[in-house]
């Protein structure tokens, strides 16, 4: 594309983070989507390092030393890449390259507007389907006699940020719905979150009220009353403010506030005392600098993980989460939750409660639908707090993360009681910042349909359900299911997670993995399984029971590919991706590209020229052999 | 017979008992020469609770109205509490568990009266000796030998018996080296590398004191170990400062003038009592009550116990290193030679050899690297983390141990053939148990109390007559190579098996392990066609359906 102002670079170092390691020459490639690093090692093996430029957080220039230019490439997915070039020139011209491709100004300049997996207009619009929230709530039950779900909102005209069906108290007026909507922040007001069918309570999210020091609304407290009637178990509510009591108290100067108990009747007030998102912001650059600390003692790492404060706020958002489904499980109680704006500590706290209360959320599909209910449709404003666009840095903060966090840390507690192991949280994650399909483009329901996102992208959930098998976790046991989770929030439970933050320092990862065992082993009961399925759906396709998608035929020999037999590699398929580098036109980039980490070529000759030249090659790859990595830090 | 002597009451109706996690249970109380046994008579179902007094590291009186509360605190880190009607009662029982808890007398403890019916007296005990071990080793057979030197423990108190030592060094050599060694540790080999031949040897300090003595002999031994290659290094378990102040009493380090070819390395590694205070410290941090993450960080952090595992491990690395990359041999040793000097050579020992990662093989490890090296087990084991006794020779090496090889079996999972469970055995055997493997300080104090004879071998039991399953790796796969941890920070952990051991963690904990397990038989059902014929024929029910539709679609 016009941007990019050099292509290709040679004799380019890739400083390795262990200087032990030695690090060899090789050549950087940008292309319209990647920033590509080819090592060529002596014994004919090439290194491949692709980083997607959407997952460039920060380019910098270091002074220059004795042995080169050096820059620092630091990603959102928490890769850092130190290059070091011969010339200053070629530095200087990959530094202004990057920082125009890793900062698109324009939404339509996205990777997601560009990318197409080989699917067809059906297959975008049955992707864009397979995730419904209408669907999850008449899992819960909804329509039923205290909850409706509601099509007030169509227009987005009582709440801008807010999904176009609401689920609400059948018996508040449309009148009470609109005036506490006018005295909620932005509009949004008291709906509901989740309903929790056997206790009949519910889980309600909403903005801080208008109150500042001295309003009330009687339309708002009539609404918090239909949401208390609506749950006969219990005679009052709980009305949660995550934030720390003096945020909230500051709040009220200007206007808005909390709720006052004495306006309401029968809530219970609660503080939960989460930080805000630039506190979150710091505490993660903090914790960032202890994990790319070169050689720390023990007590250094030990000290700087507590400065950071990073697992404090973890565990702030995970003691809201458990207060929450305490709260509706032990006491039978509704709760209705808030914090400022009700799109970030809210969607955290909410979908936190979800998955302790309800098993359905701790599948890989169910994981789905939370993060499309509670954070895409409810306005958790992506685009901004991920910095997808070049905007104000103040907005972007690491809120989705910690929630995968919480997540994570109830997987290491409670082994046993997700269907998805921690690569998939990885991935999502990844995906989030990668900008590849469109589900975590733009900041509310409203900014997506402006754009006609669904008519102009992917969405990233099929692709994933695709490759779950890479993402089960074996012991799994789904007798647990119908159990609420109660984890301990001991400080001690809460730890570091390494395959996040240190995720690219291979080094300190286990060299051994437990999972890939045990996946392998349970792979061919489940390849088999698989097999069955798509072969009786193959004859119901046959017999012209189902409609016929394109080429079913060919899906089950795509199941014999490469990727599918090396579970140990998650997403390793890029086939074509080297497109780009000719024609600037991603279309036939391969999905999954842009993580494809350090893989190790096979063929020694696929050399440049390949990279350059042919379109369709797929670069080969290799999973790495245990045995290498067992010696690797000899 | 005198230990009943200690005991004024010997039992207590209606006692109260709360665990961690456990209903709070009423029954009888009973104290004898060496147990505690609590049991729960209700209907016929009974249930007991038995536990080694010796198992009993404090315990805290407290009196409500006229009944008393007794909190006993285990060396396995277990917390109980019996409340016992009557005040007389309840001191009377505090008195006896004190008294019989801390006896000191070695032939007076539970494994001289230890006698399962399973288990004779008669027969070898122990796994392996020396001559064994030079038996299998046929890489020694060229240049080394067993000396029986010590064969009366003269020499060396606290060596074994039989040592291996390069052929070339006749007995009065080793004789004048152990003179000048402290203790008369003098250099003995330890490990020999499969691979290469090169050697570990460990020893304690020389004594070289304020005036840089020197000894022909021991500079001969050592020139004899490395038989004339360029190279052997020194790995000195102290910091050069350290090794340098040890000269003011009477100790020292191997000068490079007088050990030309040796190159000297020195690793700070606390010992003793710092050490000790530091599992005090963590177990303390484990059950504060409060909830701030900081506060937690900040006692891990102080507490020093993950320190002193990334001090070991890194050093045994280092070792690794020396022996395996560059093919060097590696003297290791500290001052005494029996405490941090076999953690790091038992550690790079199982690092470095594929055969020290079986069970038998560990526990080989274990016995002739710990037990008959004369790690001083009684001293070092008498308290745990919850003893207000004045601490005197204390020090958690052996569960540091543990702990270093858990943080290589999470690292390397399918490396080793044993499980966590052992490992948790062993660290609650070592402070007490009903075997004599972990009694005395040394083979010859173990043979002057009659250990042999009169108590049970810990290890033999173990695998006796088949590992119970709980003590298997189920997804151990041999390998060939080093396995190497990574020191980073990053990668070492709380060993939360242990130190989180007796709370509702360690239940899930256990559940994942039970699933591995059973995903693992699973497979190996179905892995195994031609086991049995029922098994067969299953295999082909599942198989007819499949090829029953992909013939369909073939002829569509």
């Amino acid at each position: 594309m016009e941007h990019h102002l050099i292509r290709r670079v040679e004799y380019v170092k890739l400083l390795n983070t262990y200087p032990e390691k030695k690090s060899a020459l090789g050549t950087l490639y940008l292309t319209a989507t990647h920033l590509i690093y080819v090592e060529q090692t002596n014994n004919n093996t090439r290194t491949e390092t692709w980083v997607l430029h959407h997952h460039i957080m920060s380019v910098e220039k270091l002074p220059l030393t004795a042995s080169g230019c050096p820059l620092l490439i630091c990603c959102k997915t928490f890769q850092l890449l130190h290059l070091l070039f011969q010339r200053e020139r070629d530095c200087q011209d990959v530094f202004q390259s990057l920082l125009r491709l890793s900062q698109p100004v324009k939404e339509e300049e996205l990777y997601a507007f560009l990318y197409n997996p080989h699917q067809n207009e059906v297959d975008r619009r049955q992707g864009w389907e397979f995730i419904s929230v209408a669907n999850d709530f008449s899992r819960m039950g909804l329509s039923n006699e205290y909850w409706e779900i509601s099509h007030l909102n169509k227009n987005y005209e009582i709440c801008s940020t807010y999904p176009s069906i609401l689920g609400l108290p059948k018996n508040a007026s449309v009148a009470v719905v609109t005036g506490s909507a006018k005295f909620r922040s932005r509009g949004r007001l008291p709906v509901l979150s989740y309903y929790h069918k056997d206790t009949k309570a519910a889980l309600c999210r909403c903005s801080q009220p208008l109150s500042g020091l001295t309003s009330r609304c009687v339309e708002d407290e009539q609404m918090l009353q239909a949401i208390s009637q609506a749950n006969s178990n219990c005679p009052f509510i709980y009305v949660v403010d995550t934030r720390p009591k003096l945020n909230a108290m500051a709040n009220r100067a200007a206007g808005k506030g909390y709720e006052n108990e004495d306006n309401y009747s029968n809530i219970r007030f609660q503080f939960q005392g989460i930080e805000n998102i630039h506190v979150m912001r710091n505490s993660l650059q903090k914790l960032l600098e202890v994990c790319s600390m070169k050689s720390p003692s023990m007590s250094d790492y030990l000290t700087g993980l507590e400065n950071s404060g990073w697992l404090r706020h973890i565990k702030s958002v995970m003691d809201a989460g458990v207060f929450l489904a305490k709260a509706v499980c032990d006491e039978r109680a509704s709760v209705l939750v808030h914090c400022s704006d009700g799109w970030d500590r809210t969607a955290q706290v909410c979908s936190l409660a979800c998955i302790l209360l309800d098993p359905y959320y701790r599948t890989i599909k169910g994981l789905m639908v939370l993060i499309e209910k509670e954070w895409i449709s409810f306005g958790h404003k992506f685009s901004h707090r991920c910095g997808h666009l070049d905007t104000d840095p103040k907005e972007v903060s690491p809120v989705f993360t910690q929630f995968l966090e919480c997540v994570w840390q109830l997987s290491e507690q409670l082994p046993c009681v997700f269907e998805f192991n921690e690569r998939y949280l990885i991935e999502i994650h990844n995906q989030v910042y990668a900008c590849q399909y469109g589900n975590f483009i733009g900041n509310c329901q409203k900014e997506r349909l402006d754009v006609r996102l669904h008519e102009k992208t992917f969405s990233l959930w099929p692709y994933l359900l695709k490759n779950q098998h890479l993402y089960r976790n074996p012991l799994y046991r789904r007798s647990l299911e119908s159990t609420v989770l109660r984890p301990s929030t001991l400080p001690l439970h809460f730890k570091f997670w390494c395959g996040m933050y240190n995720h690219y320092d291979r080094g300190m990862h286990p060299k051994q993995s437990v999972l890939d065992q045990l996946l392998s082993l349970t792979q061919k009961q489940v390849e088999g399984e698989r097999t069955m399925t798509e072969l009786q759906r193959q004859l119901a396709v046959a017999d012209g029971v189902l409609p016929d998608p394109s080429g079913p035929i060919n899906t089950p020999a795509e199941q014999d590919g490469p990727s599918e037999k090396t579970p140990t590699a998650p997403v390793v398929q890029s086939n074509g991706s080297c497109a780009p580098l000719i024609n600037g036109d991603a279309e036939e980039a391969g999905p999954g590209a842009e993580k494809c980490n350090e893989k190790e070529g096979a063929d020694p000759g696929a050399t440049e020229h390949d990279l350059t030249s042919s379109e369709d090659k797929p670069v080969s790859v290799e999973t790495e052999h245990s045995k290498e990595e067992e010696q690797e830090s000899s | 017979m005198e230990l009943s002597e200690h005991i004024k009451t010997a039992n207590v109706e209606d006692v109260t008992l709360r665990r961690p996690f456990h209903p709070a249970l009423r029954g009888t109380l009973c104290v004898t020469s060496h147990h505690l046994l609590f049991s729960d008579r209700k209907d016929e179902a009974s249930w007991q609770l038995l536990i080694l007094l010796k198992n009993i590291d404090a315990i805290e009186k407290r009196a409500v109205g006229s009944s008393g509360t007794i909190t006993i605190k285990c060396k396995d880190l277990l917390v109980l509490q019996l409340e016992i009607p009557g005040m007389e009662e309840c001191l009377n029982i505090a008195s006896s568990i004190e008294a019989l808890s801390s006896l000191e007398s070695v032939t007076e403890m539970y494994p001289f009266f230890y006698r399962p019916s399973h288990l004779t007296l008669n027969g070898p005990w122990g796994l392996s000796s020396t001559e064994q071990y030079y038996k299998q080793t046929e890489r020694l057979w060229d240049r080394w030998r067993v000396s029986t030197l010590n064969s009366d423990y003269s020499v060396c108190p606290s060596y074994p018996s039989a040592v291996i030592m390069p052929r070339e060094v006749d007995d009065d050599k080793l004789i004048r080296s152990a003179r000048f060694r402290q203790g008369g540790r003098f250099p003995v080999l330890s490990y020999c590398h499969h691979r290469n031949g090169m050697v570990i040897m460990r020893s304690s300090q020389p004594l070289t004191g304020a005036n840089k003595k020197r000894c022909k002999e021991d500079e001969l031994l050592l020139q004899a170990v490395i038989d004339g290659s360029e190279l052997g290094y020194i790995i000195d378990l102290r910091s050069a400062q350290q090794a340098q102040q040890a000269r003011m009493t009477g100790g020292g380090f191997e000068s490079k003038s007088f050990y030309s070819h040796w190159k000297r390395i020195h690793r700070h590694h606390e010992r003793g009592k710092v050490v000790q205070e530091s599992l005090i410290k963590l177990v303390e941090a484990c059950s504060d009550p409060s909830h701030s993450v900081d506060r937690w960080l900040s006692k891990l952090e102080n507490s020093k116990w993950l320190s002193h595992v990334h001090s070991a491990l890194s050093t045994a690395g280092l070792v690794v290193e020396c022996v395996e990359r560059d093919g060097h041999s590696v003297l290791v040793h500290g001052s005494e030679g029996t405490d941090n000097t076999l953690l790091v050579s038992s550690l790079a020992q199982l690092i470095l050899d594929p055969a020290s990662r079986t069970v038998t093989g560990f526990l080989c490890l274990l016995e002739r690297e710990w037990i008959q090296a004369g790690h001083p087990f009684q001293q070092r084991c008498a308290h745990s983390a919850y003893s207000h006794a004045r601490l005197k020779q204390e020090c958690p090496i052996f569960l540091l141990l543990l702990d270093c090889v858990w943080q290589v079996w999470r690292q390397f999972p399918l490396a080793l053939e044993f499980s966590e469970a052992l490992l948790l055995r062993l660290a609650q055997e070592v402070y007490a148990s009903n075997y004599g493997t972990f009694l005395c300080n040394s083979e010859q104090e173990r043979c002057a109390a009659g250990v042999k004879e009169n108590t049970h071998c810990l290890f033999q039991s173990l695998l006796r007559p088949d590992i119970e399953e709980q003590y298997l790796n189920p997804l151990y796969e041999p390998t060939d190579l080093a396995i190497w941890p990574s020191v980073h920070p990053q990668s070492l952990q709380l060993w939360t098996g242990l130190f989180l051991r007796w709370t509702e963690y360690a239940q899930n904990m256990e559940e994942a392990r039970e699933e591995v397990w059973s995903i693992v038989k699973e497979h190996h059902e179905q892995a195994g066609p031609d086991r049995t014929n029922n098994t067969l024929s299953t295999h082909c029910d599942t198989l007819t359906p499949f090829e029953n539709l992909m013939d369909e679609l073939t002829i569509l």
